[in-house]
């Protein structure tokens, strides 16, 4: 069982007993039942770098790893600084609670965003630089010889003829005073960082051996399983279990936070079989009569009200339209989205009168941990929750609700472990999903086909009203214009447009809505750029050459790397057509290139994806790589076949089945091109999600002449003449 | 008590008849290498070998397979080496959160087995497992250099 917070428990216990001048936090020790436990207690060199008599350095993560290779990219910036042997180093999570203790020494373990390297590079590296400074303070102590004259490489420290390995000085080195501030490489003498080195944690994902939320066990755990009222919002009225309590396994059935019927057994598949067989009944009111055509309606109606939030603004984008010789104007959709990990949700809890521990994935280890506590009415201090990595995130397990619903089950029976799992279908219809909106885009070109104005009306829901609408600005979500404001280092608009007003009317329909990897980015990037060829298409002009009038230099850029990598406006194969894509998000500038090619029966076919993207500093090449072609995976799932639908107030998807993603006989070949500029620190794990949507559908308009405004693309028929 | 016969061992098990082979090696016998991943026969999270074939294991009855062999993603290594679609698997970094990938290097595993060098639309129509990384790509690439190996 490969568990790795096992060493951080011991270790910590240690340390935290020398910061803290003897205060022991007496944090329980949850895997220690093996060969670890006898070993040598090891004393950190700080919070980061935990370095080994045999010479093992164990790098400590507090983002949480769920596929996008923060794990592997993070430990590769504290190794640089680190200079030690990449290949003694392994890695372990902090936890919440010791994070709380230490007064946030980790500082945010939030996972989303794109966040966890473009964030922390600073402090992560200063933590690994402090540590090389004192384990070279601690060699030359004992040589007698000054520090500079020392010189240190993967983990060996020079002197003349003299040579200390880190773990021969590590204990010598935790004594010291860690130095007040330290001069960090620059980029271009990485030795480690900027590597397309291997990820830490393959291997075991081969072997079986990983263990994620779902895999979890414990001495007399039990497994529960959850059925919430089917419409989001409604409660339970009443539950009948007398059958479902005589079936083989079960344990208990209740119900938590009025609204959901749990089912406790000695294994999932009866608790699941007994879940089934418990009858509820449900208080859903008005949401009971909500249907998609009523969300749609409401939408559409604000695509023309008079009230909206302003999002960004230039000049006078309606004078210059009314003035303009041609007026162009579209209406976008993009519809519900569900996340759908890999994973369904899942956490084991275990809860005791002064104690709540909580074992799961999650994006958000700070939230799970107030969920816990929340949920278990004890103090933070009181609980604590041992982070496994996730079987999928993409903004899903940034929330905290199956923690809470865990530990309400595992309160109701002390002292048992509970791992509370999600079936598939509570997963899918029990989600926060990608926000549901529609855009009117109104262009005005003048007589030699220059864009003189445009008007963006988004209509829809908005992420922060659902959930976390303390965070509103006057009412307003600035969210929601992620990809179209006017500046910013996180999502800003790239073109220059003398008149220019987006705004957005808010719509919130009962579904939660929530974050979903890559965010608002998404269909802002299919409104803007799939208009942007519309209104190039008015002009009478290239796509590329249209927007290159308006970009600025570093969108123009990476767009422009895409296209010539591409081989953008020379003969391709017959039949096949180019379609482009590009926007700033996450802090990273990302374009596309999508060649397709529709037969006259309407297949489409999607050729091949050149991808480039400018992150500034690269960290790890070969996971950027994987990260832009996995995007286009998420990207592309979403524009073939994405859409949750709502029926009486309930999502009517509930499996593979009616949720359709994309499988690899579709998966075109992605070549992905690095234009690093090396100037700021951009996110890799969600930009290039949002090109590959309109990239596609300007290239599918190439083919067809017809041009798909509504998405998903498995409702349009895309046949000649259709 | 019932036997079910288990990357080469007789294991025993009490699951009642109707239980999904999944449970049944994830529950019962401890292998949770293999995964729930939909519960309908579609992701193929959940793939083992019966008998040699890929097989998902969420939609087949334990007792169904009584008298078949079955072997999970924990027997794959032999004494400790990692067969040619595990190593190309590493050697080409495929896992991203990984959960999905105890089911693609059995499919892959199945698939080299009954065909050693396949071509790219016969991993189409083996590989039929959903990765929500979007993993494919590395996937096509490792099994094309665990057929040359």
């Amino acid at each position: 069982m490969t568990i790795h917070t096992s060493l951080g428990r011991r270790n910590f216990l240690v340390s935290s007993a020398a910061v803290a001048g003897g205060f022991s936090l007496g944090f329980h020790v949850p895997f220690l039942d093996d060969g670890e436990a006898n070993a040598q207690a090891v004393k950190e060199l700080n919070a980061w770098v935990v370095i080994h008599p045999d010479d093992k350095v164990v790098i400590r993560i507090a983002r949480s790893e769920m596929g996008q290779g923060t794990l592997t990219g993070l430990c590769q910036l504290v190794a640089e600084e680190l200079e030690c042997d990449w290949n003694k180093v392994t890695w372990e999570y902090p936890t919440p609670g010791e994070n709380l203790a230490r007064n946030r020494v980790w500082k945010n373990f939030s996972t989303g965003g794109s966040r966890g390297i473009r964030e922390s590079n600073q402090y992560v590296r200063e933590g690994g630089a402090m540590a090389r400074e004192m384990l070279i303070a601690a060699a030359a102590s004992q040589w007698k010889v000054p520090a500079a004259e020392c010189s240190v490489a993967n983990g060996v420290i020079t002197h003349k003829d003299k040579k200390l390995t880190y773990g021969a000085v590590a204990a010598a080195a935790a004594q010291l005073e860690p130095p007040k501030e330290v001069k960090l490489k620059d980029p271009k003498d990485w030795k480690i960082a900027g590597k397309p080195l291997k990820r830490l944690d393959t291997v075991d994902k081969v072997t079986g051996k990983q263990i994620y939320g779902m895999d979890y066990t414990m001495p007399g755990m039990l497994v529960a399983t959850v059925r919430a009222c089917p419409v989001i919002g409604g409660k339970l009225k009443s539950f009948d279990a007398a059958k479902a309590e005589k079936m083989p396994g079960v344990k208990k059935i209740l119900a938590i936070d009025g609204n959901a019927v749990v089912v406790v057994a000695d294994t999932y598949w009866h608790a699941q079989s007994a879940l089934a067989a418990v009858t509820s009944e449900w208080d859903v009111g008005e949401l009971g009569k909500v249907q998609q055509a009523t969300i749609n309606a409401s939408l559409k109606e604000g695509l023309d009200a008079t009230e909206a939030f302003v999002g960004n603004k230039a000049g006078d984008a309606k004078a210059a339209i009314a003035g303009a010789a041609k007026k162009v104007e579209a209406t976008y959709n993009f519809p519900y989205q569900h996340h759908v990990t890999m994973e369904p949700m899942n956490a084991t809890a275990r809860y005791t009168a002064d104690k709540c521990e909580v074992w799961c994935g999650t994006q958000n280890g700070e939230a799970a941990l107030a969920a816990a506590s929340e949920a278990s009415g004890l103090p933070v201090g009181k609980c604590d929750v041992y982070k496994l990595l996730l079987g999928g995130g993409f903004g899903r397990r940034g929330r905290s609700d199956y923690v809470r619903q865990a530990v309400l089950v595992a309160k109701e029976m002390p002292g048992t472990p509970i791992k509370l799992i999600w079936s598939r279908e509570e997963d899918m219809t029990h989600c926060q999903y990608h926000p549901i909106t529609m855009a009117k885009l109104t262009g005005g070109l003048d007589a030699q086909g220059n864009l003189v104005g445009l008007q963006i009306r988004i209509s829809g829901q908005s992420i922060l009203a659902s959930l976390l609408p303390q965070n509103l600005q006057n009412g307003m979500d600035p969210v929601v214009f992620q990809g179209l404001m006017q500046s910013g280092v996180e999502a800003a608009y790239g073109y220059e447009l003398p008149n220019l007003l987006v705004d957005h009317a808010m719509r919130n329909p009962h579904i939660t809505a929530g974050f979903w990897r890559g965010v608002n980015v998404n269909q802002n990037a299919v409104y803007m750029e799939c208009f942007m060829d519309e209104l190039a298409a008015a002009a009478g002009q290239d796509p590329l050459a249209f927007r290159l009038k308006y970009l600025k230099p570093k969108w123009a850029a990476v767009l422009k790397a895409a296209c010539d990598k591409a081989g953008y406006g020379k003969p391709l194969p017959e039949g096949h057509f180019h379609g482009i894509s590009q926007v700033m998000g996450y802090g990273s500038y990302v374009a596309g290139v999508a060649e397709v090619s529709v037969s006259p029966d309407g297949t489409l076919k999607i050729h091949k994806i050149t991808a480039a993207t400018n992150p500034g500093h690269v960290v790890n090449p070969a996971q950027i790589e994987r990260q832009v072609a996995g995007s286009f995976v998420y990207g592309l799932s979403a524009a073939l076949y994405g859409e949750i639908t709502v029926k009486d107030g309930v999502v009517e998807q509930t499996n593979f089945d009616s949720y359709n993603v994309m499988r690899i006989d579709e998966m075109p070949q992605v070549e992905t091109v690095l234009v690093p500029t090396h100037d700021f620190w951009g996110g890799v794990g969600e930009p290039t999600i949002a090109v590959a949507a309109p990239a596609v559908l300007n290239a599918i308009a190439k083919a067809t002449g017809k041009r798909v405004r509504n998405l998903p693309l498995m409702n349009q028929d895309l046949k000649k003449g259709a | 008590m019932a036997v079910l016969n288990v990357n080469g061992k007789a294991l025993d098990h009490n699951a009642e008849p109707d239980t999904p082979l999944l449970w049944v090696l994830r529950e019962q016998l401890g292998l949770t290498g293999t995964k729930y991943g939909c519960g309908i026969s579609q992701c193929g999270s959940c793939t083992v070998h019966v008998d040699g074939v890929a097989t998902r294991s969420c939609g087949v009855p334990v007792s169904a397979v009584a008298d078949k062999k079955i072997v999970t993603v924990e027997a794959l290594a032999a004494n400790g080496t990692l067969n040619k679609i595990q190593q190309a698997w590493v050697a080409l970094d495929v896992p991203q959160c990984g959960y999905c990938q105890s089911g693609m290097v059995m499919a892959a595993t199945a698939l080299l087995a009954a065909n050693p060098k396949p071509t790219d639309a016969d991993i189409d129509a083996a590989m039929t497992n959903i990765c929500r990384c979007g993993t494919y790509q590395q996937v096509r690439e490792a099994i094309h250099a665990a057929a040359k190996a």
